[in-house]
C-alpha cells in the first residue's frame, strides 16, 4: 500500500468529480437548494393554508333548538360565521364541504339549563379537515362559554363562591433545556437529514467511479498502470467519503440557515411556540460530536456503495442495485423519528438507527457517554467490514470484468 | 523481453461451466522484435494479453515481462509495460496533459522528469494544439495520440497492443502502425494482437496463430509459409485454424 499513490488517485478523482455536473448537483446544489426550498417553501405553504382556513367565514348548521330561541339566536350571532338551514343530510354536507360543522341541540335545551337538568349537545366535524375543525372550535368555544356562564349564575343564585368548583389550579412547568423545546421539530429531523444526505452524497460518485468507469472503458486503462488495486480502491473510497461528508455538512449548514430564516419569516404569522419549532439552535460542540459519529456512517455508506456499484457493468445497472439500498437506510433513520423509540444498549448496536437516535439526544443536550462510545465503536466495526469487503471485491477479476 | 509459459486461463461460466479461454499458450518475444498474435474474435488473444498485462491472473502456467513474473511481481511487471487497446479509454473530464501526467505520477516519475517527458511527448506526437483541452472533446485521432502518450510517459521496455486499430479510420490506423514500428526501432519488445492479416504481414517478426484458446502455429512469416505450403497469410491462417493446411504432397 502506498500513501503517495492513494493521494495521486484521490486528487485525480477529486479534480474529475469537481468537473462533473452530476456530482456537483448531488453533492453541493442538492443540500444547498433543496433544504431551504423544503423548509421555507413548505413552511410558507402550511402557514398560508392555516391562515386561509382561519380567515374563512365557515358555514355552520344548527339542528334542533326550535324550543330554545334565545340560545339559537346567540349561536347565530357567533362572529365570523354564517348558517345553513337545518337538514338531516348534515353529515354528507360536511363531507362535501357545503357546510364546515353542525351542532345538535337537544329538545328542551333552554328549559334544561333553567331547571338544572343534564343536557347533551353534539358538535359534528370532519376530523383531520382543518377548516372543519376550526369551525368546530368556534362552536365549542361558544358552548364552553355558555356552560361557564350557566355555572356562575347557578352558584350566584345559591350565594356560593365561583371558587367552589375550582378548588385548585394545575400548572404545567417545563424542565427540559430550552433548546430541547425550542427546536424539537428541526432537532429530530436533523440526524435523519444528515444520514440521508451522507448516503445521497456518496451515491453518485460511488457509481461513477466504479460502474461508470467500466462503462466508459477507463477501468481497464487504470488497471494497466503501476498502481496497485488496494491503492486504487482506497483513493476512490476517500473521494466518495469526501463527497458523503461534504454533502452532510452542507446539509447541516443549509438547514441551520434556512431554519433561522424560516423562524424570522414566520415569527409574526404563527404562534411563538410553533415558530420556535423552526428555530435551530445547535451547540457547536454538539455538531462536532455528531459529525464524529457520522464519519463511520459515511465510511459505511461509501464502502457499501462502492462495493455494490462495482458489481454493475453500467451506471444504469448500478442505479438499479442501489435504489433498494435507499430503503434499507431510510427505514432505520425514519424509525428514530417515531415516538417511543429511545436509545438503549440493544439499539446502540443497530447500524444507522443508533447514530440517528444518539444524534437526536446530542442535539437536544443529552450526552450518554457510554452509549456514545459503544455506538462509535460499533459503527467503526461495521464501517471496517464494509471497507474490507469493497477492497476485497476490487481484487476479484470476476467482479471487475463481469461478462 | 516477454515470455509466456503454458499460460492457461479458465473462466467459470454459469451456463457453460468451466471455459478454457486460453489453453497452454507459450511463446517468447525478444527486445527489438514484434510478435503478432493472430486470431479470430473470441480466440483468446485479449485474455492472453490481459494476463501478460497482469489485469487477469493465469489459472495455471506463467509469464514474465521484462524479467518480472506477472504473478509474483505484478506491479513491477506493469511498470515495465505499456498497454494499448481500443478498450483502454481516456478520462473525458481531464485534459490530455492532465491525463498523461496522472499516469506518469502513478508510474512513480518525479515532477521534474514528468514535466520534461510530457513536454517531449506533446511535441513528438504533435499534441500541443489540443493538450489543454478536455479529452471528451477529442476526435478519434486525438484520442489515439493521447493514449500513445499515456503508454510512453514512463518509457517502458515492453509494449502490448491489443487490436489497436479496430474501428479506426485509415489515417489513424496508419499512425498506430507507424508508432508500433517505431517502438521496435527503439529496441522495445512488442506484442501485437490483430485479426487484420495485412497488418500482421507488414509488422510482425514472428506470428502466433491462436484459435480456441490454443496456439496452433508459430514462427516467422517465412516459416509459416513453408510449413503450410501457402503464400498468403490469410490462406495460412484459415488452413491452420480449420486444420486443412499443410505442405504440398
Amino acid at each position: 500500500m502506498s500513501a503517495r499513490n492513494i493521494g495521486i488517485v484521490y486528487r485525480k478523482e477529486l479534480m474529475d468529480s469537481l468537473r462533473d455536473r452530476r456530482t456537483l448537483i448531488s453533492t453541493i446544489v442538492m443540500p444547498l437548494l433543496l433544504i431551504p426550498v423544503m423548509t421555507i417553501g413548505f413552511g410558507s405553504f402550511a402557514i398560508s393554508m392555516v391562515k386561509k382556513a382561519q380567515e374563512e367565514t365557515p358555514r355552520l348548521m344548527v339542528l334542533g333548538g326550535e324550543d330554545s330561541p334565545k340560545i339559537l339566536a346567540a349561536i347565530q350571532r357567533i362572529p365570523g360565521t354564517q348558517f345553513a338551514p337545518p337538514a338531516e343530510d348534515y353529515a354528507r354536507q360536511i363531507s362535501n364541504k357545503v357546510i364546515r360543522a353542525a351542532v345538535r341541540l337537544p329538545a328542551g335545551f333552554a328549559a334544561a339549563l333553567q331547571s338544572g337538568e343534564p343536557a347533551h349537545v353534539e358538535i359534528y366535524v370532519y376530523e383531520g379537515e382543518l377548516k372543519s375543525e376550526i369551525a368546530g372550535q368556534k362552536l365549542r368555544a361558544f358552548f364552553d362559554d355558555l356552560r361557564q356562564r350557566t355555572i356562575e349564575s347557578r352558584l350566584a343564585e345559591r350565594n356560593l363562591s365561583p371558587g367552589l368548583l375550582r378548588p385548585f389550579d394545575v400548572a404545567k412547568k417545563n424542565v427540559a433545556p430550552e433548546e430541547k423545546v425550542g427546536a424539537a421539530l428541526t432537532s429530530s429531523l436533523l440526524p435523519y437529514m444528515v444520514i440521508l444526505m451522507c448516503l445521497t452524497g456518496a451515491m453518485y460518485p460511488a457509481m461513477d467511479l466504479t460502474a461508470g468507469e467500466k462503462e466508459r472503458g477507463t477501468m481497464e486503462t487504470i488497471l494497466t498502470s503501476r498502481v496497485s488495486r488496494i491503492d486504487l480502491v482506497l483513493g476512490k473510497f476517500l473521494l466518495v467519503l469526501t463527497a458523503s461528508i461534504a454533502t452532510a455538512l452542507l446539509a447541516v449548514i443549509s438547514m441551520g440557515a434556512s431554519s433561522r430564516m424560516a423562524a424570522k419569516m414566520f415569527a409574526g404569522e404563527i404562534p411563538g411556540a410553533a415558530a420556535a419549532q423552526f428555530k435551530l439552535s445547535i451547540n457547536p460542540s454538539a455538531l462536532v460530536a455528531v459529525f464524529m459519529l457520522v464519519i463511520p456512517v459515511g465510511v459505511l455508506f461509501s464502502s457499501a456503495l462502492l462495493a455494490v456499484s462495482l458489481f454493475a457493468k453500467t451506471y444504469k445497472e448500478a442505479q438499479s442495485y442501489i435504489s433498494p439500498l435507499m430503503i434499507v437506510v431510510i427505514v432505520p433513520a425514519v424509525a428514530s423519528l417515531m415516538p417511543g423509540v429511545d436509545l438503549n444498549w440493544r439499539l446502540a448496536l443497530v447500524p444507522i438507527l443508533n447514530v440517528s437516535l444518539v444524534s437526536k439526544e446530542i442535539f437536544t443536550g443529552t450526552y450518554h457517554w457510554s452509549l456514545i462510545a459503544a455506538i462509535f465503536a460499533s459503527s467503526c466495526v461495521y464501517a471496517g467490514i464494509a471497507l474490507a469487503a469493497a477492497v476485497h471485491l476490487f481484487q476479484r477479476e470476476d467482479v471487475l470484468f463481469r461478462a | 523481453m516477454i515470455e509466456a509459459r503454458s499460460l492457461t486461463k479458465i473462466f467459470q461460466d454459469k451456463k457453460r461451466g468451466a471455459v478454457r479461454a486460453v489453453d497452454g499458450v507459450s511463446f517468447r518475444c525478444e527486445p527489438g522484435r514484434i510478435y503478432g498474435l493472430l486470431g479470430a474474435n473470441g480466440a483468446g488473444k485479449t485474455t492472453t494479453l490481459r494476463m501478460l498485462a497482469t489485469i487477469l491472473s493465469p489459472t495455471s502456467g506463467g509469464a514474465s515481462v521484462a524479467g518480472f513474473d506477472v504473478v509474483a511481481e505484478p506491479e513491477k511487471a506493469r511498470a515495465s509495460l505499456g498497454f494499448l487497446s481500443t478498450a483502454t479509454a481516456l478520462y473525458g473530464r481531464l485534459t490530455a496533459r492532465e491525463f498523461i501526467e496522472y499516469f506518469g505520477r502513478l508510474h512513480g516519475l518525479g515532477e521534474d522528469l514528468l514535466r520534461e517527458r510530457v513536454e517531449a511527448l506533446l511535441t513528438r506526437l504533435e499534441m500541443r494544439e489540443f493538450s489543454d483541452r478536455r479529452c471528451d472533446t477529442f476526435s478519434t485521432g486525438m484520442k489515439q495520440k493521447t493514449s500513445i502518450a499515456r503508454v510512453l510517459v514512463h518509457d517502458p521496455p515492453v509494449m502490448i497492443f491489443d487490436e489497436p486499430t479496430t474501428g479506426l479510420d485509415v489515417m489513424t490506423a496508419r499512425t498506430i502502425v507507424s508508432f508500433i514500428r517505431e517502438c521496435r526501432e527503439r529496441g522495445k519488445t512488442v506484442i501485437f494482437s490483430t485479426h487484420v492479416m495485412t497488418e500482421a504481414e507488414k509488422l510482425c517478426d514472428r506470428i502466433g496463430i491462436i484459435h480456441g484458446g490454443r496456439l496452433l502455429a508459430e514462427g516467422t512469416l517465412e516459416d509459416l509459409r513453408a510449413r503450410q505450403g501457402l503464400h498468403d497469410l490469410e490462406d495460412i491462417f484459415v488452413g491452420v485454424v480449420t486444420g486443412t493446411g499443410g505442405p504440398p504432397a
